[in-house]
């Protein structure tokens, strides 16, 4: 009977190490350029997860903002003769050598998160990032709805002068809103993707909108200058989300977080999860050699108050934002 | 009995490390391991070399990483937007870096500044001017530079001997000669040793200083094409806090940072022993990067500890022997 159960309890304890029936285990070698934002921490995050639930094991390196971390990392990769190696470049140019290094050794590279100079196009396999183009589209397509026949005033709070991602968001935006007549932006000024500066570029706004009476929606970059936005407008007496319509980019948690208390209406995803396309599409060409496309387009997901932001806040509060 | 030198324990420190990768990661011996060690650490061991003389001399040298950024900048954008064959871009640059050293070698002698302090203005200086020529990544296209980087000698295992690991070696060959084996070289121990002294014996202090802090930067500007062999591009931001990591390998090397004692060649092994760093911590995958940081903390602190009681006990039985004369 003892003997039984310690028979038993053996070999219960040895199940976990018998590995599943599948193909040999991935290695995957990941360079991320580091945690300078809270995105970024986010995707090292779901990064983990995501293979993890493919049982794929991820080496990562993170490379502290600097090139030349992230090429001694790659050449570190083939060093080791990884499966493939994943890479959020820090800057567009310079990766010609190392690259070509790991074609040389056969090890499919995908690009995560942002692209490469194109004179790279046949070092790496695919490139997963998403169309920031068709995010700010996304946005402007839900304040057109939204807003239906009514004369609307939007201002806007842009990011970085010169960064790629604010021009495309505009773009994208003013694109969407371009086929309603009766939206219109009145003005428009950079805060820098910062909370402290979209507050002060808001609270001017409002100033020069008669007190904010004229104002009927804001379109911000990015999620932190719209938090920063709503605290101007609830010090200036306005009540964002009612008086004035909110539409931002990111889905970071404190959005979620204005939204549940109702200060925030619509805001559309940079999802942080782009290690799982990648990986599936790294699988999909291991197993089957199935050649992916070079560019996968991340979903740019819009998110409303009437989405459960409750739920989402939840989901994303422990990914390191 | 002779004590071992600090050179020697640094080596130690090397193997051992080595060693210890390779029993605990299947792929670490290999001679791709010590080729990518000495490719990817180049940069980093020609500026280490300069650094060297200017510590062994009693001074500092903080203006080297700013140096090796303005290089690449300037190295892209004459090749790049000007149109020069990149071999004229490099003579001019390594003459622009020699006059930026000589500089302020002169401003260090004449004025009677501490090195730190005007090594420091050199690094705001340089990397200054490299935000304002470009702020941007500029990819060097030149055919020279696909030529480099084709470049290598095939070693048995995989492992590749490249040009820029080649240009190291050849610096760390040509540091040595020059610092052992020269009258040059003898002058710059014995300026860290007693500067008064040296004086007195007849070595122009001023002419010296100059020469040692040119040194350096030229040693710098030689990194920054190194390193923009490495990258093919010029970047402003690039090699930012280099400088600190190249005293690291330094210290680390076996030379005292109060000036007098080194080697060249223990610079080029404590460059490797930061790099070995680094491929550990790559191989594991696990650990945060910045663990780098905390193991080349942790070793600096021990070698100065080290240093130290050597000194002491070197004065100790001097004093002992001193004793037993009377």
């Amino acid at each position: 009977m003892a003997l039984k159960r310690i028979l038993m309890s053996l070999a219960l304890a040895s199940a976990p190490f018998v590995a599943p029936a599948s193909a040999a285990q991935l290695t995957v070698g990941f360079s991320q350029i580091g945690s300078e934002s809270g995105w970024r921490a986010a995707e090292t995050t779901v990064s983990k997860s995501e293979a993890s639930k493919r049982t794929v094991n991820l080496k990562i390196a993170d490379a502290q903002q600097k090139q030349e971390n992230q090429i001694k990392a790659i050449r570190s990769f083939v060093a080791q003769g990884v499966d493939a190696i994943f890479l959020a470049p820090v800057v567009s140019t310079g990766w010609d050598a190392v690259l070509k290094e790991a074609k040389q050794a056969k090890i499919p590279v995908i690009l995560l998160d942002r692209d490469i100079d194109p004179s790279g196009k046949d070092l790496y396999l695919t490139a997963v990032t998403s169309d920031s183009v068709h995010e700010g589209e996304v946005a402007g397509d839900w304040l057109a709805k939204t807003v239906g026949d009514k004369a609307c005033n939007i201002v806007e709070l842009q990011g970085t002068v010169g960064a790629s991602v604010a021009t495309n968001r505009k773009k994208g935006f003013d694109t969407a809103i371009a086929k309603h007549a009766n939206l219109k932006v009145v003005r428009s000024q950079t805060g820098d993707f910062t909370r402290a500066k979209g507050k002060e570029v808001m609270e001017s706004f409002i100033k020069a909108e008669g007190g904010g009476k004229s104002i009927c929606a804001v379109y911000a970059h990015n999620d932190d200058m719209m938090v920063g936005a709503i605290q101007a407008m609830k010090e200036a007496g306005l009540k964002p989300g009612k008086d004035i319509l909110t539409v931002s980019i990111d889905a970071v948690p404190d959005i979620f977080k204005a939204m549940v208390a109702g200060e925030a209406n619509a805001t559309v995803e940079l999802t942080p999860n782009m290690a799982g396309p990648a990986l599936d599409a790294l699988i999909a060409y291991k197993d089957k050699g199935t050649t992916p496309p070079k560019w996968i387009q991340t979903e740019s997901k819009l998110y409303t108050s009437a989405d459960n932001p409750q739920q989402a806040y939840d989901s994303k509060k422990g990914l390191g934002y | 009995m002779r004590r071992p030198s600090p050179v020697m324990i640094t080596a130690l420190v090397f193997v051992a490390g080595f060693v210890i990768c390779s029993l605990q990661f299947p792929n670490f011996a290999s001679t791709r391991v010590v080729a990518n060690l000495l490719t990817d650490n180049a940069f980093l061991g020609v500026v280490a070399i300069g650094m060297t003389f200017v510590i062994i001399s009693g001074g500092i040298d903080l203006s080297v990483g700013s140096v090796i950024g303005f290089s690449t900048v300037f190295v892209a954008l004459t090749t790049e937007k000007l149109g020069l064959p990149p071999l004229l871009a490099f003579a001019i640059l390594l003459v622009l870096c020699a006059a930026f050293g000589a500089a302020m070698g002169a401003v260090i002698h004449v004025f009677d500044m501490p090195p730190f302090i005007v090594t420091l203005a050199g690094m705001f200086l340089a990397r200054g001017i490299s935000f304002l020529m470009s702020t941007e990544s500029t990819p060097i296209t030149a055919p020279l530079y696909s030529a480099v980087s084709d470049f290598g000698i095939a070693l048995p295992g995989g492992g590749r001997l490249t040009a820029i690991a080649l240009i190291m070696l050849a610096v760390v060959a040509f540091g040595s000669i020059l610092l052992h084996f020269t009258r040059f070289g003898t002058n710059v121990y014995a300026m860290g040793g007693n500067r008064t002294a040296t004086a007195l014996m007849g070595v122009e202090i001023g002419s010296m200083t100059v020469r040692i802090y040119m040194l350096s930067s030229v040693l710098a500007g030689l990194a920054g094409i190194v390193f923009s062999f490495y990258t093919a591009a010029g970047y402003s931001l690039s090699a930012v806090g280099v400088e600190l990591d190249t005293i690291a390998a330094v210290v680390i090397g076996g030379t005292l940072l109060s000036g007098g004692q080194g080697t060249a060649i223990g610079t080029f092994i404590g460059v490797l022993i930061q790099g070995l760093i680094q491929t550990y911590i790559n191989f594991d995958g696990t650990l945060s990067s910045w663990w780098t940081k905390i193991a080349t903390g942790v070793l600096l602190f021990a070698f100065i500890a080290l240093q130290q009681g050597m000194v002491r006990l070197a004065g100790r039985s001097r004093a002992i022997r001193a004793g037993g004369v009377t």
